[in-house]
């Protein structure tokens, strides 16, 4: 025992806190914190990988602002890629051909911040699929819930926007779809166009605002919500499994400090690391391959990044209809690109309210369900992903058609049977999966301090 | 790695079991030993992180960069984890829940409180039918800026620089012929003076004598053999520019509409419903393809008010 520091001036730690408690008052709140208990399990750590994910943007991201230029100027390339020199291209295509030739860690830079944003909306997507089938969502965390998906929705559009900044001719040809899809909306469709681009399709105002709204209004809205989001998970404490004691009153798990943060810690370094390793030796978008953005141009493959693939392959399925209301038209895109999307998210932010009205049950609750004790609410989770995976796979019909041999027709055909028949297979299923593992482990194990099982949804399991 | 044996250890002179000297024994063994995978980790760190300033002094180079660096930030949190796991109290541990609804004394006057602002508010009709009105005038009026973003959508979404007269050119600005696009071949072409419009992209497909059947009151439109068809897909606005010379059918890339260029290039595959709009095809007096008016319909994507 060679305790050296004396006990009236405390170890520098504590001299330090003392220091700032004089100054702040925060000695009493930053003790609450210290001794928060999070529950332990894999499944939570999704939510914190996308976190994770999100600082590996903000870092990478504004390193990447400096070498960039949002600018559709042409200029004539004559960097150190020697396929292009002599071509004339933006300015934007050509900070980003600099920026991955010509700048010392810049291609590593520009691949992690695209490695990041792919599992940033993945671990945001897995983190929403935890929370719909563990019931997380239910009283009081439905305000929670919809500023979750009002992330993912900003999440999204922040991809989107990311990969449309560079100017090649994957990009451009993504920005002309999501046009197409923006004239089809009624009445508003060409003014919101005309704003947007600052006239007609390409213009040369959208690489600039789409620079502002990627770099500057979303991730200010995300940085904000993230906040909120935070917030109210503190102010809420975590659920958690049944078990080791679990009640509806209390919260069981590891302190925050310090257990918790090392361990938090270290996921953020390995989720860094693995972005890291990601970006470094794995390729991905090669613009230089692609070519600058040239509006009579296009190739085939042309697959936007994975979390917009469910809407590229909507609109690949959707049958030739339209709506004439006299002389107006409703266009195709509208339904696969506007009503598709519109109607997915509001299901998505409205679904507390959905189940609960459904199950009678507006009662708080802090233990998560397990899925198998839920089978209405997992079968229909489990046909809404049937659902958009396949929209998903859609999305690469000519590429399955090039692979397996198979006209694009055929295909097409396969995949419009599957989008309807599929998740309503995949909801039989999922939901007799359920029923046949609770009878396997019977019911639920009571909680500690529970007189009577949990009410099960009355249209659930016909007894 | 414990070099001392606890069976032989765990008996004293007397025979007595030393059990707890043996475990205080090997907990400090462990202790040691536990360490040193995190220590290896941190080690590791370092080591990548000045391998990391090294290859960048060097001139940098991508893979070797990501791996060092991912060397660096997986050995921090390897180490982390690891260290967490051995040594640092493990739960669970347990803390009261707490209520997130207030008492209800504290939430009868809340509710109490803020009924008497409101009540006072209230109590002016007018002034506060007056002060949503003034709120509602400014929202409205901060909107008219966005305006400026850009013009009224136009005629552009609806015609082409495409006039009578008016002659073809290649992407380098070259005039077309009609035998330039060889039997079954395309040339993309554009409205001399309009190289690169999106809107005016035309695709100059050669047939057989007798392949195609025009459209009524298109008979006219082609010349030598060759009709031209706008590029821009109808349904979502890519260059429609896969030509599949044998079925006489135009593909997009993009969503795999797919047109029949033998019958006006109305769709019969894929997501796109309006036919790709036609040109009619002339020669001036060089015998160079030009225009004789605009295409035959509104180039691209559907909107709204595309009839009207």
């Amino acid at each position: 025992m060679s305790r050296r520091h004396r006990p009236d001036r405390g170890s520098r730690v504590g001299r330090t806190a003392r220091w700032f408690d004089d100054r702040l008052g925060v000695a009493r709140t930053g003790r609450t914190l210290l001794d928060k208990i999070f529950p332990n399990h894999w499944s939570f750590l999704l939510g914190e990988i996308a976190l994770y994910s999100f600082v590996v943007l903000l870092a990478t991201g504004v390193y990447l602002t400096f070498f960039f230029d949002a600018s559709a100027a042409p200029v004539t390339y004559d960097g150190s890629y020697a396929p292009l020199q002599g071509v004339q291209v933006s300015a934007a295509y050509n900070s980003v051909l600099d920026l991955s030739f010509d700048v010392r860690a810049g291609l590593m830079m520009r691949q992690v911040h695209h490695w990041a944003a792919l599992l940033f909306l993945a671990a945001i997507v897995m983190h929403i699929c935890r929370v719909f089938f563990t019931g997380a969502f239910r009283r009081p965390r439905e305000i929670n819930w919809v500023v979750g998906c009002t992330l993912l929705v900003l999440a999204l559009g922040n991809g989107f926007a990311g990969y449309s900044l560079l100017d090649d001719q994957l990009s451009g040809t993504g920005i002309r779809i999501a046009d197409s899809v923006i004239l089809s909306i009624p009445v508003a469709g060409t003014w919101i166009s005309s704003l947007l681009f600052g006239g007609p399709f390409p213009g040369t105002e959208i690489i600039p605002r789409l620079f502002i709204i990627h770099v500057l209004l979303l991730p200010v809205a995300i940085i904000a919500l993230l906040g909120v989001h935070l917030g109210i998970l503190v102010r809420h404490k975590h659920t958690h499994f049944r078990g080791d004691g679990a009640t509806e009153d209390n919260v069981v798990g590891e302190r925050v400090w310090p257990t918790y943060a090392a361990k938090a810690g270290g996921v953020f370094f390995l989720t860094a690391a693995l972005l890291c390793l990601l970006g470094g030796l794995f390729q991905i978008n090669p613009v230089w391959l692609f070519g600058p953005f040239e509006p009579e141009n296009v190739s085939s493959a042309s697959q936007p990044d994975w979390y917009i693939g469910w809407l590229e392959g909507s609109l690949r399925l959707m049958p030739p209809w339209e709506l004439s209301l006299g002389d107006y038209l409703i266009p195709n895109p509208f339904f696969p690109g506007v009503l598709l999307p519109g109607v997915t998210f509001l299901l998505l932010y409205a679904w507390p309210w959905i189940e609960a009205h459904f199950t009678k049950d507006h009662e708080p609750h802090h233990v998560l369900d397990r899925p198998r004790d839920r089978p209405v609410r997992t079968a229909l989770g489990v046909a809404t992903l049937t659902f958009y995976v396949i929209l998903f796979a859609a999305g690469a019909t000519d590429v399955l058609a090039v692979t397996f041999g198979v006209s694009v027709n055929r295909i097409v055909w396969t995949f419009r049977t599957l989008a309807l028949v599929a998740p309503v297979a995949a909801a039989l299923v999922a939901r007799k999966v359920c029923l046949e593992l609770q009878r396997r482990d019977g019911p639920p194990e009571p909680l500690p301090d529970e007189a009577e099982p949990v009410a099960d949804e009355p249209a659930a399991v016909p007894s | 790695m414990a070099d001392h044996t606890p069976h032989e250890a765990s008996t004293g002179p007397d025979g007595e079991p030393l059990v707890v000297e043996t475990d205080e024994d090997r907990r400090r063994v462990e202790r040691r030993s536990g360490q040193t995978l995190p220590a290896v980790c941190f080690a590791t760190s370092v080591v990548a992180a000045l391998a990391l300033a090294v290859v960048y002094a060097e001139g940098g180079q991508n893979q070797a960069e990501g791996v060092l660096l991912a060397v660096a930030l997986g050995g921090i949190g390897v180490g982390l984890v690891v260290w967490a796991k051995r040594f640092m109290p493990e739960g669970p541990d347990t803390e009261p829940r707490g209520r997130i609804g207030s008492t209800a004394e504290d939430r009868a006057a809340f509710v109490a409180d803020l009924e008497t602002g409101a009540h006072t508010f209230g109590r002016r009709h007018l002034l506060t039918k007056m002060l949503v009105g003034a709120v509602a005038a400014l929202g409205v009026a901060a909107l008219f800026p966005i305006r400026s973003l850009g013009p009224r959508p136009g005629r552009g979404l609806k015609s082409t620089p495409y006039r009578d007269g008016v002659r073809l050119v290649t992407e380098d600005g070259d005039p077309v012929r009609p035998d330039d696009p060889g039997v079954g071949g395309v040339i993309t072409a554009f409205p001399e003076g309009h190289v690169g419009d999106e809107t005016a992209q035309t695709l100059l497909i050669r047939l057989e004598p007798g392949q195609l059947e025009p459209e009524p009151g298109r008979e006219d439109w082609t010349v030598d053999g060759v009709v031209a068809y706008s590029k821009v897909c109808t349904h979502a606005g890519c260059p429609v520019g896969l030509y599949q010379e044998q079925r006489g059918e135009l593909l997009c890339p993009c969503h795999q509409s797919t047109f029949d260029v033998l019958h006006g290039a109305t769709p019969v595959f894929g997501p796109a419903t309006r036919p790709l709009p036609q040109l009619p095809l002339g020669t001036d007096a060089d015998g160079n393809l030009i225009a004789t008016g605009d295409f035959s319909g509104p180039v691209g994507p559907g909107f709204w008010d595309i009839n009207t």
